[in-house]
């Protein structure tokens, strides 16, 4: 199998599972590990044969059609793109144990229909990293909004329902109203939408006009939750943990940043907003953005609003890194993609185990948690050191990398608003750890079989995730240099 | 300044706006539908008005008529007068049924009715 | 056998076109059977669309096509003319005949009384005779006989409907049909006085010639109302609501995606060839004008469809914003935007059609359109419920369906001639969209019905095949788009160069 077809079955491949899952929606144990196994393929595809090509400095390409003159589906793999496919290729699988787990603790309804959409999800994030150019990317942009929609609202209640509409609405509606004319502004200046290395707008298209385009892509994406368009991921945390875990925390934020990345390199190139200084705009907004998602997140008690905002923010530091427009900048940006997505599903996990073992959801009813549940706990610790960036986890070289781009940008004043979010971080973060382990149990437990002693983890299918995606973090850190070395491909 | 030459289409411009001030001002479905033919009425007169030559008559093809008045206007208007027949017909009926239906023909006395039996 | 009938016919295809269904219609009259009254129109629908395909790969390939009736040559004789532009439409109008006819029986056996389902038939192939005969002809006189006839029999049977609510709307209907028929006559009364013929193309040689004057521009404006009144432009989009409301089922998918596209056909024959754009767009202030109408269109009908409970109502308020959608893209005239009024047309018939068809089927099976009949619809009726989503999906212009492909080439016109407030707006429109088929679709997958609700079955089988070639088409057409765009594209060239 060449490289070019594996980008088009990798796309596809997650449809496996949709079939699987349909013929065998009884039957739970063979459904679910058919999921696995299309996962673990998956894995196998992306890893084995396209990224030792991309590696190699190829470029696999594989063209499907022209819909209209000149906007083609067609999917061509570089850099950031590889790094994307991996994280939401194999982040699926750990999550697919951790849903298992979940749903099954929770005894939650319509499991098939969550992994029909789970799946489909996938491949839309899939084909994001993949797309060749901005119409693809567009096209299957939409796709991931579509098929996370019933995973938002499964629920089905009528929180839910509402929850529903706003995702839409704002995903939609901004995608809608900015994209699609980013992208038809971007086509009628230059005659294609291709992502080329060094951009394809020089030239075509000056001055105020480029930061509008530019105003246009980064608003027009709302999946990258810049404010004031990032209402509906908080709203989206009434979803099951294993999709806010998966989706908001690594395949539809990601898919939102990464396009933001993507275009500022691709389409814009890094070269053109530097000498134009069109992008200077876009660092307030998202130091903005970061600051003040880190102080809402202080003021939240529901650990999964509190880690939503979060999110908010460490988002905007890839968006941050991307309008440095400086080398390091992007790949800063870009190795936050992967340290980030490793971070934030280990939290969201934690979390979920949490609320399946404890049944609890507010950070101040965690007192003496950690002693009953010291793997979740733990894990959540350094989950919680990642997205801060201290050492030895992943997350601290992407904060180096993109204090080392605000230097060569010779933005000071956003490396004080890089660290001073780290300060923030801690102070949302730690205050979970340090409840956990070191505050006694309330004595009114309402729970009489748990005692005052032993461990209550939550079950193990809920714990050895977050456990994998902390160590994963670990390891992430010792690997940071091959990530670089894979990034620098990105501006020649 | 009235150019009295050009009569025709005084009357023309006359019958069209009594038969769309019928139209538009007549409750009753049947006045409304007597204010459509002056309507249509008018049109024709435009047409067959525009068609006379000074001094032509009907075209015959024989020694002493020279000037033809246009025929072509005539049996243009020939259809236009049977589709306002056609017309006429299928309104007129429609409206038998409306009386049926609603017993009365009045338009605001329906609007009532339709608002009390069928709101949406 | 193919040959010598083709050496037979082969010529006359564009006369057969009118022929055919005026013909059947009688046939139905005569056969009193319903099944068989159907068979009947069932082989002329499907022959003229075979008809209109052969047609429209004449055209293609080889050219005009110009087919004088009665041997009386042109300018004198009656001409039909067959361009890319009318062939395209021919396609859509024939084709949208023919599928819906397949989900008639059962539609109307709920609706009609069975002993008046021959008359039905005919009714509808005398209407699908004048909007055929419309689309072809070149001759000016013969757009208002054919437009006549087709109101006439599209008037008969909109009051066909349950309700005695369809007579109402059939008789407003009638009356700002008729006023508008009468207004497009008198502009081609003017017409002829200015220019001695009657033949399209032969007009547009002595309008060039005589240059512009006063009683022309009358004519323009005598034939933007009545055009405009039978296209249902803001604000004369009144008779539209109630029309397809009460209409029955069926008629209202056959009307929708027909008689308002073969009036817009006939508005940008008139503005493009007739008067060619300079006298009509540039001199005077049509354009703003024509833009200004469209855009207020696009918006009072997607902010009107937000509020109505009745969902075909909704889908009527949601046709008038699609309608502004495509003058918009005429008023814009240029290359981009006219073929995005023309692809629009394609893809808009495509899709509300389907979108009428999913009504019709929740109208058989739940006898009421309105949004409660839709709880929990998603369960019950899931392959109905599921081609609505797709068609929402299609309105909202979601990419890799149809009408992405119709907001593509308007966006891209509004850019183009540098108005990219109207390119805005036109997405704002879009958005709009997504807040109006959202309310049902939430309601189809959400509420739950309520507990005494009897068991539904699935829509009948004839039905779902209709409803899904259409919808089917929404998503087929989004990608494969060389047969919609592809020849909308090539017919705007044709007629922004002024060859014709």
């Amino acid at each position: 199998m060449t490289a070019a077809t594996a980008v088009g079955l990798a796309v596809a491949w997650p449809l496996i599972a949709v079939v699987w899952i349909t013929v065998f929606s009884k039957r739970p144990n063979l459904r679910e590990t058919g999921i696995l196994l299309t996962g673990g393929s998956l894995f196998a595809i992306v890893a084995g044969v396209i990224l030792p090509e991309v590696q190699a400095g190829g470029r696999p390409r594989m063209d499907l059609l022209e819909v209209l003159p000149g906007l083609e589906l067609a999917f061509e793999v570089e850099p950031l793109g590889m790094l994307f496919g991996l994280v939401a290729s194999g982040l699926w699988i750990v999550t697919t144990f951790y849903s298992i787990g979940y749903m099954r603790g929770h005894h939650e309804e319509n499991q098939t229909r969550f992994y029909i959409c789970f799946a489909l999800a996938i491949s839309g994030a899939l084909g994001v990293a993949f797309a060749a150019n901005v119409f693809t990317l567009f096209v299957f942009y939409e796709f991931i909004t579509l098929t996370t929609y019933p995973l938002v609202t499964h629920a089905g209640t009528e929180k839910a329902r509402k929850a529903g509409r706003m995702y839409l609405g704002i995903l939609m509606g901004t995608s809608i109203a900015f994209l699609l004319l980013a992208l038809v502004w971007t086509w009628l200046a230059t005659g294609t939408t291709d992502f080329r290395p060094g951009g394809i707008l020089a030239g075509k298209v000056e001055g105020t006009q480029l930061m509008i385009l530019l105003a246009l892509y980064a608003f027009g994406t709302g999946k990258a939750a810049l404010m004031p368009f990032h209402r509906w991921l908080p709203a989206a945390m009434v979803a099951p943990t294993p999709v806010s875990a998966l989706l908001h925390a690594v395949a539809v934020v990601k898919a939102g940043v990464f396009t933001v990345l993507k275009v500022v390199v691709y389409v814009f190139g890094i070269d053109l907003l530097a000498f134009t200084d069109a992008s200077r705009w876009l660092t307030w907004v998202a130091a903005f953005t970061i600051i003040a998602a880190s102080c809402v997140a202080l003021g939240k008690d529901n650990l999964k609003a509190r880690l939503a905002y979060s999110t908010i923010s460490q988002l905007s530091y890839i968006v941050l890194g991307a309008a440095f427009a400086t080398t390091a900048g992007v790949m800063g940006g870009g190795m936050h993609i992967v340290m980030h997505a490793f971070g934030k599903i280990t939290l969201f996990f934690c979390a979920g185990a949490i609320m399946v073992g404890a049944h609890k959801t507010e950070v101040s009813e965690m007192d003496g948690l950690g002693r009953r549940m010291p793997l979740t706990f733990g894990a959540f610790l350094l989950g919680s050191l990642s997205v801060i960036g201290l050492p030895p986890m992943g997350g601290s070289w992407s904060k180096w990398f993109l204090m080392l781009g605000a230097a060569e940008a010779e933005q000071w004043v956003m490396m004080l608003v890089l660290m001073a979010s780290s300060l923030l971080s801690i102070g949302y973060l730690m205050p979970v750890v340090v409840r956990g382990f070191f505050r006694p149990a309330p004595v009114e437990d309402g729970h009489g079989d748990h005692g005052s002693s032993g461990f209550h983890e939550a079950p193990l299918l809920c714990v050895l995730p977050p456990v994998a995606t902390a160590l994963g973090g670990i390891v992430l850190f010792f690997c940071a240099g091959d990530i670089w070395q894979l990034l620098t491909g990105m501006v020649p | 300044m009235i150019e009295w030459g050009l009569y025709n289409y005084w009357v023309v411009i006359f019958l069209m706006m009594t038969g769309l001030y019928v139209v538009i001002s007549r409750g009753n479905l049947i006045k409304k539908i007597i204010g459509l033919n002056i309507f249509q009425v008018s049109v024709i007169m435009f047409y067959v008005s525009m068609g006379k030559v000074r001094g032509g008559t009907a075209p015959i093809d024989a020694p002493g008529f020279e000037i033809y008045s246009n025929p072509l206007p005539h049996v243009l208007m020939l259809t236009a007068i049977v589709v306002g027949v056609a017309t006429t017909a299928l309104a007129l009926a429609i409206v038998v049924r409306i009386g049926e239906e609603y017993g009365t023909i009045e338009e605001d006395k329906i609007r009532e009715i339709e608002a009390e039996e069928h709101p949406n | 056998m193919i040959d010598a009938l083709w050496n037979l016919i082969g010529d006359d295809l564009p006369a057969l076109q009118i022929a055919m269904p005026l013909l059947t219609a009688t046939v139905c009259v005569i056969v009193r059977r319903p099944m068989l009254a159907w068979a009947v129109a069932m082989f002329n629908a499907w022959g003229a669309v075979v008809n209109a395909s052969i047609l429209l790969y004449r055209v293609w390939t080889r050219g005009t096509i110009s087919y004088v009736e009665g041997g009386w040559p042109v300018p004198w004789g009656i001409e039909l003319r067959i361009d890319l532009l009318n062939a395209l439409v021919l396609l859509v109008v024939t084709s949208i005949c023919a599928v819906v006819l397949v989900a008639v029986p059962r539609s109307i056996a709920n609706e009609i009384p069975r002993e008046k389902h021959y008359l039905f038939y005919a009714t509808y192939l005398l209407c699908m005779t004048g909007l055929a005969g419309m689309t072809i002809t070149g001759d000016a006189f013969n757009i208002f006989v054919f437009l006549e006839i087709s109101s006439l029999s599209s008037y008969a049977l909109i009051s066909q409907g349950r309700t005695s609510r369809a007579l109402t709307s059939a008789i407003q209907y009638l009356i700002m049909g008729t006023l508008g028929g009468t207004f497009i006559l008198l502009g081609i009364g003017m017409l002829y006085m200015m220019t001695g013929t009657l033949n399209l193309v032969d007009m547009a040689d002595q309008l060039a010639l005589l240059g512009v004057n006063r009683t022309v521009l009358v004519a323009m404006a005598c034939l933007g109302v009545g055009i405009g009144i039978k296209l249902a432009v803001f604000p004369l989009h009144t008779w539209l609501p109630n029309a397809y409301t009460y209409a029955p089922a069926v008629v209202t998918a056959f009307l929708a995606a027909t008689a308002t596209k073969v009036a817009y056909y006939v508005l940008v024959r008139f503005a493009f060839s007739v008067f060619r754009i300079n006298l009509t767009l540039d001199g005077t202030h049509g354009g703003a004008l024509l833009m200004t109408l469209g855009i207020a269109g696009m918006f009072a009908g997607s902010l009107v469809a937000i509020f109505q409970d009745n969902i075909k109502r909704m889908l009527a308020y949601s046709s008038v914003a699609q309608i502004g959608y495509m003058v918009v893209g005429l008023s814009l005239a240029n290359e981009h935007g006219l073929t995005g009024g023309l692809v629009h047309v394609f893809n808009h018939a495509v899709t509300k059609c389907g979108l009428f068809l999913v009504l019709a089927c929740v109208v058989l099976r739940m006898n009421s359109t309105r949004l409660s009949a839709f709880a929990g619809l998603g369960r019950r009726m899931p392959f109905t419920f599921a081609a609505f989503v797709l068609g929402g999906l299609s309105l909202i212009g979601v990419p890799l369906t149809v009408g992405f492909v119709s907001k593509w080439y308007l966006v891209l016109g509004a850019l183009d001639a540098g108005l990219w407030p109207v390119a805005v707006l036109i997405l704002l429109s879009s958005v709009l969209a997504l807040i109006y088929i959202w309310r049902v679709v939430e309601v189809g997958y959400f509420t739950a019905p309520p507990e005494d609700a009897d068991e539904v079955a699935e829509a009948p089988l004839s039905m779902l095949v209709s409803t899904w070639i259409l919808i089917g088409g929404t998503l087929v057409f989004g990608v494969w788009t060389s047969l919609s765009a592809g020849v909308a594209s090539a017919a705007a060239r044709m007629l922004i160069g002024g060859v014709s």
